[in-house]
C-alpha cells in the first residue's frame, strides 16, 4: 500500500479547558461531510415506514389550518389584515410547523445523539444545528401547499417572495441558538424535553400565528419584536400575499434578539460542552 | 521523530451515584416526596460540580497523573482488570471526556473504534449506514467512496446493501459495522474491546486487517481482556491498575506480571486467599480462605484431562454463623463464563455450620475445550447477599489426551451417546 509520510499536521492538545472560543467556523468546516450525512440522516429517516410520508409536511399544518379556520376564524372572529383566514392562518403555520419543529428536535438533539458523542469526537455544535436545517425540507414542501392556494383565493405571486430567504435565516438562527442552550441543558436535566413540549405550545399562541399583529396596540408592538417569531410571520405574510407591508422594524429587531440568542445560547453549549459525556 | 502520542499526568475524576436516603415513616416519605424536586436537582447538578479538590465519598479518581509516550509505529495493547481505569483513558484520548488535570499532545490524525456500528440507523440502508458510520469515525466522503466496493466486499453484505440494516441479522449488522472501520486509514488507531461480538472467522479477518494496518506503520492503542489477542497483536503493553501504570514494557513480560497475583498464591492447585492480592470485592463475615483443585483421587492438581472429573474445594471462615451459599464461576481464557455451579440449587445443607467449613463440589466431566480456566468465587449470606467475591482465585488447565484434536473447535467437547442400528 502507497502511504503518505505521517505528517505531523493534525496536532492536538488535550487539557482541561479554561477559556473558552464560542465557534471554531476551521472545525466544523472540516465536518461539512458529516454534517452532510447527518442531515440526510434525519431527512431519509423521518418518515421512514409511514404510509403517507412526506405528505405529513403538508398534513400536520394543514390539519390545524382547518382547526383554526373553525374556531379562531369562524368561531372566534379573529380578524385577519383582510386575508381570507384560511390562507392567513396557514401562511403563519408554514412558518410556524418550521421553527416549532427545529426547536423541538435540537433541543433533544443531544439526548438522541448521546449514542455517538460517548463514543466519537466531532465538534459537538453540530448536534443543535442539524435538525435546524433537516427541518427546512418539510417547510419547502409545505410552502408549495400555500402557493396553490394562493391561486385558488386568487392571489399573484409577487417578487416579495424573495425575502423569504431573509426569514428563513432568522428563523434558523433562533431555533439554533434556543436549541444549543435547551439542549445542552436537557443532557443533565432530562426535565427539559417535557418543558419544552410545553413551551412549544405556548410560544404559538404568543406568536402572531392565529392573529395579525394589527389586533395588538401600537405601543407594545416593539417589545413584542424581541420574540423574533413576530417579525418572521408577519414579514412572512407579507412576503407572499404582499397584503400589508414589510414590518422591516420587527424584522430588525427580531435580527438583533436571533443574534444575541444564538450567541448565548454557543456560549452556554461551550461552557458546558466538557461535562456532556460525564452526564449522558 | 515526534512522539504520536504525548500524555503527561493525565487524571480523571468521575462522581458514582449518590445515595438515596431511605424514610419508614409516613411523614418522612411525604416530606421526601415534596422535597424531593430540590433534592433531585441538587443530585443532577451535583454530576456536573466538585467541590474542592478532595470531594465527597461519591468521588472517583478513573485515572491518576499517568504519564506516557507512544512512538509512530507502536502497537500497545493497555491490560488491567475492571476499572482500571482503560476505557477512561482512551476516552481521553478520543477527546470524547476531558480530563480533570494533566494534558497529552498527539500528532496525527486519530480515529477511535470504541464500538463497532456507531452512529447506525436501523431504518436506513447499509449503503447509507456506510457513508454515515464512516463520516461519523472521520472518514471524508471521497475516501468512501473510493472504499466503497472494498467495504462491501469484506463486509460480506453483498445483495442486501440496499436493504434497511433493521432487516439485517445480528450477524450481517456487526459484519457491516466493522467492514467500515477496518477501512479507516488513520495515522493513529485507538480500539476498545470491540473484537468481542462477531463470529470467530470473522473476528480472525479482523485481527489480520488489523495487523495489516499495523505494518503500515500506523500507531494503534488496544484495550483488551483477551491475553491472547494482545500477546498476538501488541509489541508494548502497558498494565493500568486503580488508575496507575503499574508495569510498562514488554508483552510477555507485562502480561506475565499481570497473570501473576493468580500464579504467586497458587502453587499447583492451591491458592491461599486470605491475604489475597489480586481483585477482591467487599469481604464480609463470610470469607472465602483456601481454595484448591483436586483431581479423582483428591489429590491437589491444576491439569486435568478433557473427561477428568474435578473438584473444587473451599475452606470458609464464618464468623456470622449464619448459614452461606457459595458459587464458583470458571471462565476461560476469553473471558466466558463457562461454568456457574451454585451451592443454592444442590440439597447441601449450609444453614447449620461452624466457623469454619470445609465445602467441596465436583464437576463429574469437564467436557470444555484445551484451555485454561479460572475460577472466581462467591460468598453470600443466607439472604443471598454478597460476603465475597474474589476474581480468578486459582486457574487450571485442560488438556486433551487419548482424544483426536483433529478439527475439534467447539467449547463444550461432547462425547455423545452413539448407537448404530
Amino acid at each position: 500500500m502507497n502511504r503518505k509520510p505521517t505528517l505531523p499536521v493534525y496536532q492536538v492538545v488535550i487539557k482541561p479547558k479554561t477559556g473558552w472560543q464560542l465557534i471554531d467556523w476551521k472545525e466544523i468546516k472540516e465536518y461539512k461531510d458529516l454534517i452532510y450525512f447527518l442531515i440526510l440522516r434525519d431527512v431519509k429517516s423521518l418518515y421512514k415506514q409511514t404510509v403517507l410520508g412526506f405528505s405529513w409536511a403538508i398534513l400536520r399544518p394543514f390539519l390545524k389550518m382547518i382547526v383554526f379556520s373553525v374556531i379562531f376564524g369562524g368561531i372566534a372572529k379573529i380578524p385577519s389584515d383582510g386575508i381570507p383566514y384560511p390562507l392567513f392562518s396557514y401562511a403563519g403555520l408554514v412558518a410556524w410547523e418550521y421553527f416549532a419543529n427545529s426547536l423541538k428536535r435540537s433541543s433533544g438533539s443531544l439526548i438522541s445523539g448521546s449514542g455517538i458523542f460517548t463514543k466519537v469526537y466531532f465538534p459537538r455544535l453540530i448536534l443543535p444545528i442539524v435538525p435546524c436545517i433537516a427541518s427546512l425540507v418539510d417547510f419547502v414542501i409545505a410552502l408549495s401547499i400555500v402557493f396553490i392556494m394562493m391561486f385558488i383565493y386568487g392571489y399573484v405571486i409577487s417578487w416579495t417572495i424573495l425575502y423569504i430567504p431573509i426569514l428563513v435565516l432568522l428563523m434558523l438562527l433562533t431555533a439554533s441558538g434556543l436549541g444549543m442552550w435547551l439542549s445542552a441543558l436537557a443532557i443533565q436535566y432530562r426535565d427539559v424535553p417535557y418543558g419544552v413540549e410545553f413551551l412549544v405550545q405556548l410560544l404559538m399562541y404568543a406568536a402572531p400565528v392565529i392573529f395579525p399583529v394589527s389586533w395588538l396596540p401600537e405601543s407594545l408592538k416593539l417589545y413584542l419584536g424581541i420574540y423574533p417569531m413576530y417579525g418572521v410571520i408577519e414579514g412572512f405574510r407579507s412576503a407572499i400575499l404582499h397584503q400589508t407591508p414589510m414590518p422591516w422594524d420587527l424584522i430588525g429587531i427580531g435580527a438583533v434578539s436571533a443574534i444575541i440568542m444564538l450567541f448565548a445560547g454557543a456560549y452556554y453549549f461551550k461552557k458546558k460542552e466538557r461535562i456532556f459525556s460525564d452526564v449522558a | 521523530m515526534k512522539d504520536s502520542i504525548q500524555i503527561s499526568k493525565i487524571s480523571k475524576r468521575y462522581r458514582i451515584g449518590v445515595k438515596e436516603e431511605m424514610h419508614d415513616s409516613l411523614i418522612g416519605k411525604i416530606t421526601s416526596f415534596v422535597m424531593s424536586p430540590f433534592n433531585n436537582f441538587r443530585r443532577v447538578q451535583k454530576l456536573s460540580k466538585f467541590n474542592g479538590l478532595s470531594g465527597g465519598e461519591d468521588i472517583i479518581w478513573a485515572l491518576k497523573d499517568i504519564s506516557l509516550n507512544i512512538k509512530p509505529g507502536e502497537i500497545v495493547g493497555i491490560i488491567g482488570r475492571n476499572g482500571a481505569g482503560k476505557s477512561t483513558l482512551l476516552k481521553i484520548l478520543s477527546r470524547i471526556v476531558e480530563p480533570t488535570g494533566g494534558s497529552a499532545i498527539i500528532n496525527g490524525r486519530v480515529a477511535s473504534l470504541l464500538e463497532v456500528g456507531t452512529g447506525f440507523h436501523k431504518e436506513l440502508s447499509g449503503r447509507e449506514n456506510i457513508y454515515l458510520n464512516g463520516t461519523i469515525l472521520g472518514m471524508k466522503k471521497d475516501e468512501i467512496n473510493d472504499k466503497f466496493d472494498k467495504i462491501v466486499e469484506f463486509s460480506e453484505i453483498g445483495k442486501f446493501i440496499d436493504t434497511p440494516v433493521k432487516r439485517y441479522s445480528s450477524g450481517m449488522y456487526v459484519r457491516l459495522a466493522f467492514a467500515v472501520a477496518a477501512h479507516l486509514e488513520p495515522e493513529i488507531l485507538i480500539v476498545d474491546e470491540v473484537l468481542a461480538v462477531g463470529d470467530a472467522a470473522f473476528q480472525k479477518k479482523c485481527l489480520g486487517k488489523m495487523s495489516e494496518t499495523a505494518q503500515a506503520g500506523r500507531t494503534v492503542l488496544f484495550v483488551s481482556h483477551n491475553m491472547h489477542t494482545i500477546q498476538n497483536l501488541c509489541n508494548r503493553v502497558i498494565l493500568l491498575e486503580e488508575g496507575e501504570v503499574i508495569m510498562d514494557g514488554n508483552t510477555h513480560k507485562v502480561v506475565s506480571n499481570y497473570l501473576k497475583p493468580i500464579q504467586e498464591n497458587t502453587i499447583e492447585g492451591e491458592s491461599d486467599l486470605r491475604n489475597w492480592p489480586g481483585s477482591r470485592k467487599s469481604p464480609g463475615k463470610i470469607r472465602a480462605a483456601y481454595l484448591r483443585t483436586l483431581d479423582k483421587n483428591g489429590n491437589t492438581c491444576s491439569t486435568f484431562n478433557i473427561h477428568d472429573p474435578i473438584t473444587l474445594e473451599l475452606e470458609i471462615e464464618n464468623i456470622s454463623k449464619n448459614g452461606f451459599v457459595v458459587s464458583f464461576l470458571i471462565n476461560d481464557n476469553q473471558g466466558t463464563l463457562v461454568y456457574q455451579v451454585r451451592s443454592q440449587d444442590s440439597p447441601i445443607d449450609t444453614e447449620h455450620v461452624s466457623s469454619s467449613v470445609t465445602v467441596q463440589m465436583t464437576i463429574s466431566e469437564l467436557k470444555v475445550a484445551e484451555k485454561q480456566y479460572t475460577v472466581d468465587v462467591w460468598v453470600g449470606n443466607h439472604f443471598d447477599k454478597m460476603e465475597d467475591f474474589v476474581e480468578s482465585a486459582i486457574a487450571f488447565d485442560v488438556i486433551n489426551v487419548g482424544h483426536s484434536k483433529l478439527g475439534l473447535r467447539s467449547v463444550i467437547h461432547e462425547t455423545g451417546k452413539w448407537e448404530i442400528t
